[in-house]
Parts: structure tokens; C-alpha cells; sequence
């Protein structure tokens, strides 16, 4: 039996007085697609940034490949990880963001080597052309030179894909990775993530785009006010779910 | 394919029509106004009691040139300072280290809460409060020989400049969008490294127009340091008019040249500007 890339356990995180995680647990599989829906403010795009680190956990804990993310425990007590630490555990993962985060005052390729470059120590060439290779994998080869503001959303945010395969993750979080697009754009970045996961990468897609779901989804967890409400394989939980709360999601949506 | 529907009547057609220059008169009048005006004034100065051959002679004088060099080479030296220490303060500021924030923000209330001219003169005379200076054991001099009026002036301007500076640099960081922080963070990316690589760079385009600012500002505060006896543009003018008694030709000479390097650094900061504008300009490919 093999064990889970992402292990979820007793997970609360609070903003203020509002609970954006009430006591999630979850297990990720390698090579799994995972696709959490739900209205905003559910707590799905909180879950994503806990395991990136961008947000910290309040209580309960997040294991990534079998190591305790953010803290170590010492004496009975949790003690936090040093900056450094958490950097290196952050290699472990790619995020792509809603509204694609790409440096402006770096071209595509330098957007995409950046990282292994600057953070990883490797070599400017090897790393070059390893990003040459990612762009054509997204479709993006002419666009090399290119800044940010020259190249449109979809191709910004194919462009926000590569930056975070450069890292060469075990682990990919999508944040609403077109929800910010233009829809006639969706499709071209959604088709990358299709290849993606293909090509058997692990994932945790944060998104509305039901028909991505229900044709690349392995599991689709549905989350609401904060809590896991119905989770299983795509056709199950999109086409016959069983929760009320579900229900009335999922035609609202539709 | 359905004909398209008639279009109404009673709106007629205005293409080949153009549209007439207006005359505007307010232009006319205020500028012949400002033109008299200007003649004005040009009349009154050409017949004041001012001896432009002085003027004349004395611009090119080899001590108001040395002085020129001397207010360039502070001003430049002081801002870099002003700017090193900007940069510093203003990360430690906006860092979630409750000290270092503290030390931050009493540096900036120190400096700019007090007058330059007052900062100047205390640095001038920090031998008075401390004879000999140095390290116990190490190196040790007498406060009045170290504290020259070069090293005065460059302390004195350059710290007060960080102060503003630090406020400059702290608005250009905040100015980065916090997703620029998320993605290098994402990335693996430390706080300094993501500081020095990702925020900064692009801080910079916000914060040249008012560095620039500052830098104009500076060139002109070097004359201050003329009370402590550092040679400046307007110290070395004031002592030939000491001399010779022509005090207004001198402070003409003495404002022609700073109105000169100010119209020097303008198109030098555009320059810099350029080069900051880096991905932000949709150029055509």
C-alpha cells in the first residue's frame, strides 16, 4: 500500500472570527486529480494556499511526501520551521494563481527560470533549456521574449504553468486558474492542465470549470462553509450527488 | 438573409464635414499679458544697480567651478548614503520583526523632525561633546580632526536624506502588488531574496520620479553645508563677495550654475526612468 502525497488531518484555520476551516481531513493520492468546488468563501482556495504555506494552519496539521509541513515536533510541543525550511518544502509544490502572479519586469523565459536559477543553485544554460522545453510543452515557444504585458491572459497564465514546473513539483495547486480569463482563453490553458495530467502529475484544482471536472477529475471533493460536504468520482458526486447542499450547488451552477 | 430594416428620417448625414478651429482668445491676451510682464522685469533688472560684466566674469572663476564640483560630488555621495540607508530602513520597517520596525520608525522621527541646518551644525561640532573618538583599544582620534566639514556635511546630509528616503522606498514597495510576494514565496523564495529580486526592481519605477525629487532637492542642500565651512558653490560665492562687496552678482552667478545642473538631471532621470520601465510597456513586436 502506498501512501498518500498529501495527508490532511483535523485541519482549522481561522480569519479573525470567520472559520474558513472547520476540522478538514483528506487524503491525496500520487497521480491523483483532485477538483474541489464550491462557492467562494467554502474554504477550498484556503486549503490550497495551508499546503503551499502561504497561509499557516491554526490547529491540526498537513503531512507533504510523509513530512510535517510548517512545524516539527520537539518535546511534545510544535515548534515553528525556520523561513529557510519552509522554502525548501515549498519546492516541493507548484501554485498557480488566479490572477497568474507573473513577474512583470521579467520576460517568459526568465519568469520560468528564475526559480531554479535564483532559489535552486542550477545552471543558467541547463535551466534554460529546460524552460525552452516547457514553454513548447504549453504552446508558447515564440513567446519566449515576451513580457507579461504583451502576452494575454490565457497565455500569461500558460506561461504562470511553466514558472511552476520549472521547480520540477511533486504537487500541483491550481487556484481558479481561469477564472480570471476571458472565456474564449479557458479553453487553451485548461487543455495544458489536461496534458498535465496526463502525463500523471499530482493535482489539486481549485475550480467552476464542472465539465474539466467531470472529464479530467479523478475525485471531486465539494466543500462548503468550511468543511468537506461530499466528496467521490466525478460522475457520482457532478451527476448524482447525494447531499442536499450539493444538489443545490451544483444547479445553481449549471 | 433578411434585408436589413430601413433607417429613420430627420437625421442627416455628416461625413465630409469637418469641424472648425475655434479662435481661442483667452490664449492671445494671457500671452501678450505675460510677455509684457516679462519685458517688464527684464527692463527693471537691466537697469538696477546690478554690474553684469561681474556676473560675467566670476561664472567661469576657477573657485565658483571648484565649488560646482565640490556641491556635485556631496550631492551625489550624500544621496547614495541617503539612499543605501533608505533602502535598509525601509525594509526594516515593513519587516514582521517588532524591534527592528521600532528602530525604524525612530530614526525617521529623529531626522526629519529636526532642521537640517541644526543636524548640520551638530555633527560640525560633535567634538565638543565628544573630544576623542574611536574604538577602545583599536584606533582612537581627536574628534576635531576627523570631523571635518566633508565628513559633517556628508553625514549630516546623507542621514537626514535616508530618512525621507526610507518613506520614498517604503510607498514603492507597498506599491508591488501582494501576489508578486505569493508567487516568489511559491516559488521557494525568501523574504530578502524575494525583496531584492522581485518587489524592488519593480519599486524602483515607482520611486525614481520622487527620487528624483529628492536628488534636485539635495543638490540645493548642499548649500546649507556652507555654515559648517564645507566649499561649496554658494560658501565659495559668498567669500568672494566678501571681498569684492558684489553680493548680488555672485548669487547670480552662484543660482545660474544650480539652475544649470538641475536642467542637466532632468533628462537623466528620464533616461532612468526608461530603464526601469522594463516589461511595462506594450510594445509593438
Amino acid at each position: 500500500m502506498t501512501r498518500p502525497l498529501v495527508a490532511i488531518r483535523s485541519v482549522s484555520k481561522n480569519f479573525g472570527e470567520f472559520q474558513a476551516l472547520k476540522n478538514v481531513s483528506l487524503d491525496v493520492w500520487p497521480g491523483e486529480v483532485m477538483c474541489l468546488i464550491g462557492a467562494s468563501g467554502s474554504g477550498k482556495t484556503t486549503l490550497l494556499r495551508c499546503i503551499n504555506q502561504l497561509a499557516t494552519v491554526d490547529a491540526g496539521g498537513i503531512w507533504l511526501d510523509g513530512e510535517l509541513l510548517g512545524v516539527r515536533e520537539q518535546g511534545g510541543r510544535l515548534r515553528r520551521l525556520t523561513e529557510r525550511e519552509i522554502g525548501r518544502q515549498r519546492l516541493k509544490t507548484g501554485m498557480v494563481f488566479q490572477r497568474f502572479n507573473l513577474f512583470p519586469h521579467k520576460t517568459a523565459l526568465e519568469n520560468i527560470t528564475e526559480g531554479p536559477t535564483q532559489v535552486q543553485g542550477r545552471k543558467a544554460d541547463e535551466v534554460r533549456a529546460e524552460a525552452i522545453e516547457l514553454l513548447r510543452r504549453v504552446g508558447l515557444s515564440a513567446k519566449a521574449d515576451w513580457y507579461p504585458a504583451q502576452l494575454s491572459g490565457g497565455q500569461q497564465q500558460r506561461v504562470a504553468i511553466a514558472r511552476a514546473l520549472a521547480m520540477k513539483p511533486m504537487l500541483m495547486l491550481f487556484d481558479e486558474p481561469t477564472s480570471a480569463l476571458d472565456p474564449e482563453l479557458v479553453g487553451e490553458v485548461l487543455a495544458v492542465m489536461k496534458e498535465l495530467a496526463k502525463s500523471g502529475m499530482t493535482m489539486m484544482v481549485v475550480t467552476h470549470e464542472l465539465g474539466f471536472a467531470r472529464e479530467v477529475a479523478d475525485r471531486v471533493v465539494y466543500m462548503d462553509q468550511g468543511a468537506i460536504v461530499e466528496q467521490g468520482r466525478a460522475p457520482d458526486v457532478l451527476g448524482a450527488p447525494r447531499e442536499e447542499r450539493t444538489k443545490a450547488f451544483l444547479s445553481a451552477v449549471i | 438573409m433578411k434585408p436589413a430594416p430601413a433607417l429613420a428620417d430627420g437625421f442627416p448625414d455628416l461625413s465630409g464635414m469637418q469641424i472648425a478651429r475655434e479662435p481661442h482668445w483667452f490664449r492671445w491676451i494671457s500671452a501678450a499679458l505675460i510677455v509684457l510682464v516679462l519685458a517688464a522685469i527684464a527692463r527693471a533688472f537691466a537697469n538696477g544697480q546690478i554690474e553684469w560684466s561681474y556676473v560675467n566674469r566670476f561664472l567661469t572663476a576657477k573657485v565658483i567651478l571648484e565649488g560646482i564640483v565640490n556641491t556635485m560630488v556631496m550631492a551625489v555621495l550624500a544621496m547614495a548614503l541617503g539612499i543605501v540607508l533608505g533602502i535598509v530602513v525601509a525594509i526594516m520597517r515593513l519587516s514582521p520583526n517588532p524591534v527592528l520596525k521600532t528602530v525604524a520608525a525612530g530614526y525617521t522621527w529623529l531626522f526629519r523632525g529636526t532642521p537640517l541646518i541644526l543636524q548640520l551644525l551638530l555633527w560640525f561640532n560633535l567634538a565638543l561633546v565628544f573630544p576623542t573618538i574611536g574604538i577602545p583599544g583599536l584606533w582612537s582620534a581627536r574628534a576635531v580632526d576627523v570631523m571635518t566639514p566633508f565628513l559633517a556635511a556628508l553625514l549630516g546630509l546623507g542621514i537626514n536624506q535616508g530618512a525621507y528616503t526610507s518613506e520614498v522606498m517604503r510607498a514603492g514597495m507597498l506599491s508591488v502588488d501582494i501576489g508578486q510576494y505569493e508567487a516568489a514565496q511559491a516559488i521557494g523564495m525568501g523574504r530578502l531574496r524575494a525583496l531584492r529580486r522581485i518587489v524592488l526592481p519593480q519599486a524602483m519605477r515607482v520611486v525614481i520620479p520622487p527620487l528624483g525629487n529628492e536628488f534636485i532637492g539635495m543638490v540645493k542642500a548642499t548649500s546649507l553645508a556652507s555654515v559648517i565651512q564645507y566649499p561649496e558653490l554658494l560658501h565659495n560665492a559668498e567669500n568672494i563677495y566678501y571681498a569684492n562687496s558684489r553680493v548680488i552678482e555672485l548669487l547670480i552667478v552662484a543660482g545660474l550654475w544650480y539652475l544649470l545642473v538641475v536642467s542637466i538631471l532632468t533628462p537623466l532621470q528620464m533616461l532612468l526612468e526608461r530603464r526601469f520601465a522594463r516589461g511595462t510597456l506594450r510594445l509593438a513586436r
